[in-house]
């Protein structure tokens, strides 16, 4: 099988195989993957600025926690609130505050960049962490799960798991092919165009500013996807999801799994949550286990140094021998 | 002698005290190639950076086609039909060959912004960005990976990104340096057929290419115009001669 037609197909079996997952009627793992599979719409929208448009945003937990926090306001405080429109306006309300701070961020580049989205991020963190507005630090609950009903009929029952887990499988799946179709679009290599080389796009005619911006937006979207499916999964929102940690452990997902390439993100943040419950996990590591961040971090360092295309790039060099000697094979 | 597509009118750039470029009025005109020389230092490279809009002007007037374009933005400036190389080769190192001219003359069709269609589905733009690439002599590197060119053809690709964009106006900031001289001459006779439907400027230090194309031709030293006229008027100009003091033999052609 080529190359070409095994990134066609490969993607396709592993949605399908993961929506067989639920059958196995564990709880516990039925919960985690749902919990990987929104990280991993999380990792790739980061993915979009940081490895597709060259934006190393510091500050992505921003939409995350925004889009959680419009669903836990908008919505009547015990009964459940309708996704068909609490999921387009949070969405909407994360493209507002991309299209807003990015008029201003995007004016700077390298480490003020860097610096300028965790300042946007640290100022909606203390918006909700010392105000009112979202309950303070204790943050809200989200007493009941949106509905999606298509007039009198449970469309999709957000209550029970495993529907849930396939509602949320089916935006990871939407996400990624979405995504996909996008970068392989003009629109797509001219964000790639601006990452590899912003002066020459600019001397090019683009107008790079606007490219930023759009791409920017989009990802504030997505990743306000990720944030909205969480509340509604953990059932509750704090400030601690709009925190620089969040921010980095994102950040950390997309360089685990390969920055610029879309299942490197899928697999960074499947990598982060499944070592993070490995590490933590007292009746493997004892009392190491309060200190799995420890582990993790010199696991990061250790992917930084030895491993710069992350997972995805491991996996491409297992890939990449047996077709050149094919290659090879041919010409002699 | 018809109006001139670009001019300039007392052209000004200081960075902080230094004027690196001081009251240069020159004009471009479409069937011209007009190259400027002088020295390291004379501020070739900046004037090409004011002309291209890299940097804006301190003074002065930049007028393409009667529009004052002084202090728009690059991207703007493109878009109006006033394409540059850079001295410095400036490409997209990772990207293919063709996918370097893909970008250039995508950036030509405004709808190709399109973002669900995939982005070699356009024929226009493809036609465009081979036809560029066979203009520079690199057809035959299509597919290959922009770095690992060599050097002389870096600088081919170079022009024919410019190519790509379609311009009226073109910038070129040493082209031939560090081609060999098959490369360069390939080059000067580019420049030559470029020359019927473009307005040319060319900054050069190779002397025999200089005069090979040369309509007009422009000394500058220190910011400023030592000299402007036909090669014939410059290289009898007795301030030239005695700029280049002992370098009489740099504008033998």
């Amino acid at each position: 099988m080529n190359h070409g037609a095994l990134s066609r197909w490969l993607p396709w079996v592993v949605v399908g195989l993961f929506a067989l997952f639920p059958l196995l009627e564990s709880t516990f793992y039925t919960q985690l993957v749902t919990k990987v599979l929104i990280m991993a719409i999380f990792a790739m929208s980061l993915d979009l600025l940081v490895g597709y448009t060259g934006l190393v945003s510091f500050g992505h937990a921003a939409y995350f926690g925004l889009a959680g926090y419009a669903l836990a306001l908008m919505g009547p405080k015990y009964e459940a609130a309708s996704l068909w429109w609490t999921l387009p306006a949070s969405l909407g309300i994360c493209v507002v505050f991309a299209l807003v701070t990015g008029l201003l961020v995007l004016r700077t580049r390298g480490i003020y960049f860097i610096m300028v989205t965790l300042a946007f991020a640290q100022m909606l963190f203390f918006i909700f962490h010392d105000t009112k507005l979202g309950g303070g630090s204790d943050g809200i609950y989200i007493y009941a799960k949106p509905t999606m009903n298509l007039g009198e009929t449970v469309l999709v029952n957000l209550e029970k798991l495993d529907q849930f887990y396939w509602l949320v499988l089916a935006f990871t799946a939407a996400s990624f092919f979405l995504l996909r179709r996008i970068l392989g679009s003009s629109f797509g290599r001219t964000l790639v165009g601006i990452k590899v080389n912003e002066h020459r796009m600019r001397a090019l005619g683009f107008p790079v500013f606007r490219y930023q911006l759009a791409s920017f937006a989009l990802a504030g979207a997505l990743g306000g996807l990720a944030g909205y499916l969480a509340a509604v999964q953990f059932g509750f929102v704090n400030p601690e999801i709009l925190s620089w940690h969040q921010s980095g452990m994102v950040l950390m997902m997309v360089i685990l799994g390969g920055m610029g390439t879309l299942h490197g993100a899928v697999l960074g943040a499947f990598a982060f949550v499944l070592l993070q419950e490995v590490l933590s996990n007292q009746a493997w590591f004892g009392v190491a286990a309060k200190h799995w961040q420890l582990a993790m971090g010199i696991l990061i360092m250790l992917v930084a140094l030895y491993l710069p295309q992350g997972l995805a790039g491991l996996m491409n060099s297992f890939r990449r021998k047996p077709q050149v000697e094919a290659e090879e094979g041919a010409d002699g | 002698m018809a109006e001139a597509i670009l001019r300039t009118e007392g052209l000004t750039k200081r960075f902080g005290g230094l004027v690196a470029v001081s009251d240069v009025s020159l004009d471009l005109h479409v069937g011209e190639v007009h190259v400027v020389i002088g020295p390291n230092g004379a501020g070739k490279s900046t004037l090409t950076n004011l002309l291209s809009g890299d940097l804006p002007p301190s003074a002065g007037r930049v007028v393409l086609e009667g529009r004052d374009i002084a202090g728009l933005s690059s991207d703007q400036i493109s878009r109006m039909g006033v394409g540059r190389s850079y001295q410095k080769t400036n490409i997209f190192l990772p990207f293919t060959v063709f996918e370097n001219a893909r970008l250039a003359s995508q950036s030509r069709t405004p709808h190709a912004t399109r973002v669900f269609s995939r982005a070699e589905g356009y024929a226009e733009i493809n036609a465009r960005a081979h036809a560029a690439l066979e203009a520079a002599g690199l057809g035959h590197r299509a597919e290959r990976v922009a770095a690992t060119l060599s050097h002389g053809e870096q600088r081919q690709l170079e022009i024919a990104m410019c190519l790509a964009t379609q311009p009226r106006v073109l910038l070129l900031d040493e082209p031939l340096a560090g081609m060999g001289p098959h490369e360069s001459q390939r080059m000067v006779e580019l420049i030559k057929k470029l020359t019927a439907d473009h307005a040319i400027m060319l900054i050069e230090h190779d002397m025999d290419a200089v005069f090979a194309v040369a309509h007009r031709l422009t000394v500058m030293v220190n910011g400023e115009v030592l000299e402007s006229g036909t090669p014939e008027q410059v290289r009898a100009s007795p301030a030239v001669q005695a700029a280049y003091l002992g370098g009489e033999e740099m504008l033998h052609g």
